[in-house]
């Protein structure tokens, strides 16, 4: 069972670039999805100047198969969106990203860990339930699970052939992190200036 | 003296590196940093190094410290999380240690305790930035320190021949930003990428110590190549290690080598930092031949 809480204003608006397209996943049985918040932080990202074009309701997202499917169906609002907003678990929002390489997919939603089983869908993506989803800034890739040692200010001097140091079969989640940031012709500004300190109280 | 100091006053800055042995009995490293510290500003003492259980370096610091030879406090995160860290630190204002060198460390799996677990609870920019905050009289989570603030002069470690090298300049930059003040390098071996690295570094205005690791043998450097991040020795210099065995075999190969590559460095940066890697005896050689002496 994990919760996700819907991410503040503040911390969604500076992501948002041009026409916006929200994703909604409303879940399996294992995920608690605030509904009534998501629709206050609607309302309040409308009033402040955020060109929806769609929004889409699915569920399951986090199956990479099921997934796939949907966006043979969505692809013209897909298309064209600048900027994605996934409202659903960590794992959910990867899925959606991975299969996005050239656009923009943010995180709307915290995932936060609760005791007990927590999803069913094996996937080759994985959240660490933070709490504090960071992904918006790294270009759709969790730094805390994809780094060996969960860095969260960029690279540490291991990685070897896009290896990390701890085994020759592991990919550096940095260099995957500033591959996609290059390839999104992303700015790397934001993640420059802000220094990360995890919130173990979450 | 602060490293920093060493600079303004444009010193070529030199220092070497002791690795605490496995064990609580330091007669013979301080024999051999008494013997290294004519010849160098400063000695970096390692964290349990490439995460192999070993004697604490704070307290080898302190020993040091102690015989007059000034010591580099290194600190990682892998073995404590910020409670731990800050108060080593502190205690490391009491022992007067006043340059410090702040990294991420090697992950658990790779040393001798490969089943404890990694602790990573900060990283290399984040623990600059506590450090700076402990120096502004605050603790990581606001609440004052007594008394005088400590102040360190504070290090931190950069990859110059990493390829890709974004990834490391971005990272140099926020290191920087989170009030690191001396860069010394992984081990370079190549003068034309050092030099393309300096270029782009130029504007940070931090200054730089090239690393240079002594050379023991040619599987060493092959295994180098082979495993070791941000390293490459190029293959002139593995023929050169090929060449003599017996000369290789005495050092006199990688001491000829090192002494070289300082020669060659210093007109691109601010300081070298030798790492001997259990060849201490050799460091005043290299230095010899190499005709620099630290000015202190």
């Amino acid at each position: 069972m994990l919760i996700t809480e819907v991410k503040k204003k503040e911390n969604i608006l500076p992501f948002i670039k041009g026409k916006a397209l929200f994703i909604v996943c409303l879940g399996c049985k294992e995920v608690y999805f605030p509904e009534k918040e998501y629709l206050m932080l609607k309302a309040e990202l409308k009033t402040a100047g955020v060109d929806i074009n769609n929004e889409i309701k699915l569920d399951y997202l986090c199956n990479e198969d099921y997934t796939k499917d949907r966006f043979a169906i969505h692809k013209n609002e897909i298309n064209c969106a600048e900027t994605v907003i996934v409202f659903s678990c960590g794992v959910g929002v990867q899925v959606f990203s991975g299969l996005l390489p050239d656009k923009k997919v943010i995180p709307g939603c915290d995932s936060l860990y609760v005791p007990g089983f927590s999803g069913f869908t094996p996937s080759s993506y994985d959240c660490g339930q933070c709490g504090e989803c960071v992904i918006g800034i790294t270009a759709g890739i969790c730094p805390v699970k994809s780094c060996s040692k969960g860095l969260l200010n960029g690279q540490c001097g291991g990685a070897k052939k896009g290896k990390c140091e701890v085994s020759k079969n592991k990919d550096c989640g940095w260099e995957k992190i500033f591959n996609r940031m290059a390839a999104l012709k992303e700015n790397d500004g934001k993640l420059k200036s802000t220094i990360k300190i995890r919130n173990y109280n979450k | 003296m602060r490293f920093t100091e060493l600079t303004k006053m444009g010193r070529f800055v030199i220092t070497s590196e002791l690795g605490p042995p496995k064990g609580f009995h330091i007669e013979k490293a301080l024999h051999e940093s008494e013997i290294v510290w004519p010849y160098v500003h400063a000695i970096n003492v390692t964290d349990n190094q490439s995460s192999v259980m070993r004697l604490g370096g704070l307290a080898v610091c302190k020993m040091l410290k102690d015989k007059g030879i000034e010591p580099v406090f290194q600190v990682t995160c892998r073995d404590r999380n910020r409670l731990a860290l800050q108060s080593d630190i502190l205690s490391a204002a009491l022992f007067g240690i006043e340059n410090m060198l702040l990294l991420t460390g090697d992950h658990t799996t790779l040393g001798d305790h490969k089943d404890a677990k990694p602790v990573f609870d900060l990283d290399s920019v984040s623990l600059a930035h506590m450090v700076k905050k402990m120096e502004e009289g605050k603790d990581l989570a606001g609440n004052l320190l007594d008394g005088e603030p400590p102040k360190f002069c504070k290090g931190a470690v950069v990859s110059p021949c990493s390829e890709p090298l974004e990834p490391q300049l971005f990272k140099m930059e926020k290191k920087i930003k989170a009030g690191i003040e001396f860069f010394q390098t992984q081990a370079v071996y190549e003068a034309d990428k050092f030099e393309k690295f300096m270029k782009r570094v130029k504007e940070f205005g931090v200054p730089v110590y090239v690393g240079i690791v002594v050379l023991k043998s040619a599987g060493m450097a092959k295994f180098m190549n082979e495993n070791v991040a941000g390293i490459h020795v190029p293959e002139n210099l593995i023929e050169e290690l090929k060449k003599d065995k017996e000369k290789t075999k005495s050092g006199q190969t990688g001491v000829e080598i090192a002494a070289r590559l300082i020669k060659e460095l210093k007109p691109l940066c601010q300081g070298a930092h030798i790492m001997p890697l259990g060849w201490d005896d050799k460091v005043p050689k290299i230095l010899e031949l190499s005709g620099i002496k630290a000015e202190k």
